[in-house]
């Protein structure tokens, strides 16, 4: 039976999870060590398919600031991170735009949308 | 002579916060001064998310938070400067400040509000020896130079410090594709939370050098190295263990120190410990009508707390304005006990709490399976068991007034005691 120890990155408590292999449970794995169910979740989805939410920043004209920082819709695969930052440092927007404006759909077929996290006005 | 009911210095979270809130409580005529170009402060520069947990149950990016206080604030009508640069506040809450529109100003505050937070400790605070090369930045330059201004500071990175800016800086920087070589810290555990440590240092094969430090720094034009060696248990550099780290930048986390330099001018009582202003129960400081809050007052670990210690603030400088402050009242003083570093707020008037007295602590080392003991003049109030107490993370207890009201108590003590199971 595999058995994994991770920390949980859900909230900043930092629950220090166990995630055993249990064919008895509808995933597959048991979690212990969580104070939440979002840390069961994550347990499971760490040992599976690992996701992070990546945040950096966009090459933008015409505002106060060069950088506009943004930030993915849902956690995207962490093997994906660095062919993402390669795609999204190809962008080149113009101000305006808008907290939660779409920069990039669909970003590597993930399904993950990458997003604008601030406002910037055109200067 | 400019004159507002309440005027609030720092348009970041804090200052945010406290404004919006004053508003909210009745206030009509309040400022905000920011000496950026923006509201929004250092969360601007904080592209990172986790921001938002406690206050909006949603995990936003710094901006992201920053953006729905500015947005609240502008809709409720609140004036606010910007490129504005607070030179002093002198007797009778008058504020002395300049821009390069207005000029010279003098600003009237029924109530002032100080919400500057807090600053970097940088190299000239270390003492590290070598030569004085460029590419030696604090991690919070640096983050504002990348996030926001679109210049990358270095190939080859060394982090001194594994505080949360560091290791978010380590993570931040490796996406841009620098290589960071290591994170190195003094003490024998980490400043920031673990969820950092995973998600920024673990996920990249970042190493932890815990218990090291850099005792020098080589290059004449440019870093070309650092030296880290390790460290006894009084932190001293150990003989026969300095290794060398090629590098063209060196990143320093070492700590946030409380921007006091308006505090003292206005004649504010600090805290030793925190460094920041003495406060009470309503974020007052030792001068009437002056109030702190946010990490002016003790640097925070989240930001969500920062706005709840600001809405208190900006609550009750709102009920100062209206004569509403309670000043005659049982005063308490909070003392920190075994393994406490400090506590805020230091003095309780009692009469002017709502429904719980909310402390705000940080522990002095790591510490498992403890509890945090509270004690009225001696005796147990509270004791509350705790898993894992670190100093980089803050603690808060709530205590329910009823506990505390018409019992005439004169201090309330928190301890961290062992002997839980």
């Amino acid at each position: 039976m595999k058995q994994y120890e991770k920390v949980c990155i859900v909230c900043p408590v930092g629950c220090r999870l166990t995630i055993t292999e249990d064919s008895d449970s509808d995933s597959g794995y048991k979690v212990e060590g969580n104070n939440c169910p979002r840390g069961e979740k994550y347990g499971i989805k760490e040992v599976t398919n690992p996701t992070r939410v990546l945040t950096t920043t966009a090459k933008i004209k015409g505002s106060h600031y060069e950088r506009l920082p943004v930030v993915t819709s849902d956690g995207i695969p962490k093997d994906k991170l660095f062919q993402c930052m390669k795609e999204i440092n190809t962008l080149k927007l113009e101000a305006p735009i808008n907290a939660g404006d779409i920069v990039i759909k669909n970003i590597l077929d993930t399904g993950i949308d990458i997003i604008a996290s601030r406002s910037m006005s055109k200067e | 002579m400019l004159k507002y009911d309440v005027v609030v210095i720092g348009g970041g979270p804090a200052g945010l916060a406290a404004a919006i809130e004053a508003k909210k409580n009745g206030v009509d005529n309040i400022l905000v001064i920011e000496r950026d170009k923006e509201l929004g402060g250092i969360l601007q520069q904080c592209i990172h998310n986790g921001f938002g947990l406690h206050v909006f149950k949603e995990e936003l990016t710094g901006p992201g938070y920053a953006e729905r206080f500015i947005t609240e604030l502008k809709s409720l009508d609140i004036d606010y400067k910007l490129d504005t640069m607070v030179l002093d506040i002198t007797e009778g809450r008058v504020i002395n400040a300049i821009n390069t529109i207005d000029g010279f100003m003098k600003i009237e505050g029924k109530a002032i509000v100080l919400a500057m937070g807090c600053r970097e400790r940088p190299r000239g605070a270390l003492s590290i020896p070598g030569t004085r090369p460029a590419g030696v930045f604090t991690a919070g330059t640096a983050q504002r130079f990348i996030n926001m201004e679109g210049h990358m500071v270095g190939k080859k990175v060394v982090i001194l410090g594994s505080g949360d800016i560091g290791l978010i800086m380590a993570r931040r920087l490796t996406l841009e594709g620098a290589e960071v070589k290591a994170v190195a810290e003094l003490m024998p555990y980490s400043g920031g939370l673990t969820r950092n440590i995973v998600q920024c240092l673990d996920d990249f094969d970042i190493p932890l050098l815990l218990s090291h430090t850099v005792i020098d720094i080589k290059g004449k034009d440019r870093v070309e190295g650092v030296v880290i060696a390790k460290v006894d248990e009084n932190r001293r550099p150990i003989p026969g263990t300095e290794k060398l780290y090629e590098c063209d930048t060196l990143l320093l986390s070492v700590g946030l120190i409380p921007e006091n330099e308006l505090s003292k001018s206005a004649g504010i009582k600090l805290d030793t410990i925190t460094n920041g202003p003495m406060v009470n129960e309503s974020m007052e400081t030792n001068i009437n009508g002056i109030f702190a809050c946010g990490n002016v007052v003790h640097v925070h670990d989240l930001v969500d707390y920062v706005t709840e210690e600001s809405i208190r603030a900006g609550k009750n400088a709102a009920k100062f304005v209206k004569d509403q402050l309670i000043d005659n009242s049982n005063v308490i003083d909070t003392k920190p006990g075994d393994g406490i570093r400090y506590i805020v707020p230091h003095k309780v008037r009692v009469e002017n709490l709502d429904k719980t007295l909310d402390m705000f602590m940080r522990v002095t080392d790591v510490y498992k399976d403890v509890k945090l003991v509270i004690k009225a003049d001696g005796n147990i109030i509270r004791e509350m068991k705790k898993k894992h107490l670190a100093p980089g993370e803050m603690e808060r207890v709530k205590i329910p007034v009823r506990d505390i009201k018409g019992k005439n108590i004169s201090n309330i003590t928190v301890s961290v005691e062992r002997g839980v199971n």
